[in-house]
């Protein structure tokens, strides 16, 4: 298969299977960024950021800047049409029969576990993150018990539970956090 | 003709100023779509978010695939959805020429360092929120763990995951301890 399908494919099949929001692409960019070398595990975290603080959908954003990865402007082109696709067919096939998909006691049963499991799903794209963040590593098999303490990163722990407090007691806007900690970053060299 | 276009430039202003994506697009979009225009009712444009929120891709781009559908059949719904896109399309193209010359800067570097943190606690304030929606009885957190623990830790593709919890909650009603009806 050409390369360029293959990126086509591989959005696509984020598109058809991310459900609930744009949060819900970041595991399936984790498993793209294992399978292939278009961008790092690392610079996932760094595009939700951007993401937040720039207007748009995350899932949009991500399939932009990896197809621009990839392959320029007509990258980009490819990985978001490949993103948005398989909605669009759904949605058109749904608006035929709103009332029914609506009110079907099967599409309730199968979100009923379906929910969940998409939290369980973030959770653990918010997991890796937070690996990376304060630890360095790209997964749990990189910390060795051995020389734990010093991988841990204190500053960014500091951080971490500093922002955990703040973002629970003041509830602003994510872009306000996302300068604060780049300000910070920069003075205190992370 | 005319209406596609409107369909185009109305999408793409609402792409272009909304920041974070999901429900901070909602009151724009009933301003705008709803208000302004008359293209759908207020309680169409819930029904659509809370269907794009249970259907694959973005419910963003959903809204604006439903309401183009809706004024104008399938043309209507490519238009919108193209409209909905554009925004993100030029401007993350940019950042990425950008941020692809500046990345190894350590300045940049530091800013990201920090950066990280910040959207890994916001990832687990989103997840809190989710959890606190989606996880109403134990069934539902043995699944959310489950999910969690597979992805996380066994690397499981999410595919797998979303099909199996798909056809386990197809299958819940029959199960003792499953979904009230």
């Amino acid at each position: 298969m050409s390369s360029w399908l293959i990126l086509f494919y591989e959005f696509f099949k984020i598109g058809l299977f991310s459900i609930g929001g744009g949060l819900a692409t970041l595991p399936f960019l984790y498993k793209l960024a294992d399978k292939y070398e278009w961008f790092q595990s690392g610079m996932i975290a760094d595009m939700i950021a951007v993401s937040e603080s720039t207007p748009g959908p995350l899932g949009v954003n991500m399939a932009t800047y990896t197809g621009f990865q990839f392959g320029g402007v007509l990258g980009s082109i490819v990985a978001t049409v490949g993103l948005v696709f398989p909605s669009v067919v759904i949605i058109i096939l749904i608006s035929r029969f709103l009332e029914k998909f609506r009110s079907n006691s099967h599409v309730e049963d199968v979100f009923y576990l379906l929910r969940p499991a998409v939290t369980g799903l973030i959770g653990g794209a918010g997991f890796s993150v937070l690996l990376m963040a304060l630890f360095h590593v790209s997964t749990l098999s990189d910390i060795s018990m051995g020389n734990f303490l010093e991988q841990i990163g204190i500053k960014e722990c500091i951080l971490f539970v500093l922002m955990l407090f703040l973002t629970n007691k003041f509830k602003k806007h994510p872009v306000v956090y996302i300068t604060a900690a780049a300000v910070v970053g920069i003075i205190f060299a992370f | 003709m005319k209406e596609l276009w409107q369909l185009f430039s109305v999408f793409c202003r609402i792409g272009a100023f909304t920041f974070g994506g999901g429900y901070a697009m909602l009151p724009l979009l009933q301003k705008e779509v709803a208000e302004k225009r008359d293209w759908a009712t207020e309680d169409e444009i819930l029904d659509y978010f809370a269907i794009g929120q249970c259907t694959p891709g973005i419910i963003f781009v959903n809204t604006a695939t439903f309401v183009g559908y809706k004024r104008k059949g399938v043309w209507g719904a490519i238009f919108a959805t193209a409209g909905s896109v554009f925004p993100s399309l030029i401007i993350i193209m940019i950042i990425a020429a950008v941020l692809n010359n500046f990345a190894q800067l350590p300045v940049v570097q530091h800013a990201f360092g920090a950066i990280r943190v910040v959207v890994g606690v916001l990832i687990l304030n989103a997840v809190w929120g989710m959890w606190r929606k989606s996880v109403v009885n134990k069934i539902c957190g043995v699944v959310a763990v489950a999910a969690f623990l597979l992805s996380a830790v066994l690397a499981v593709s999410p595919i797998w995951i979303v099909l199996g919890a798909g056809v386990l909650g197809l299958l819940s009603p029959m199960i003792k301890g499953g979904r009230a009806r």
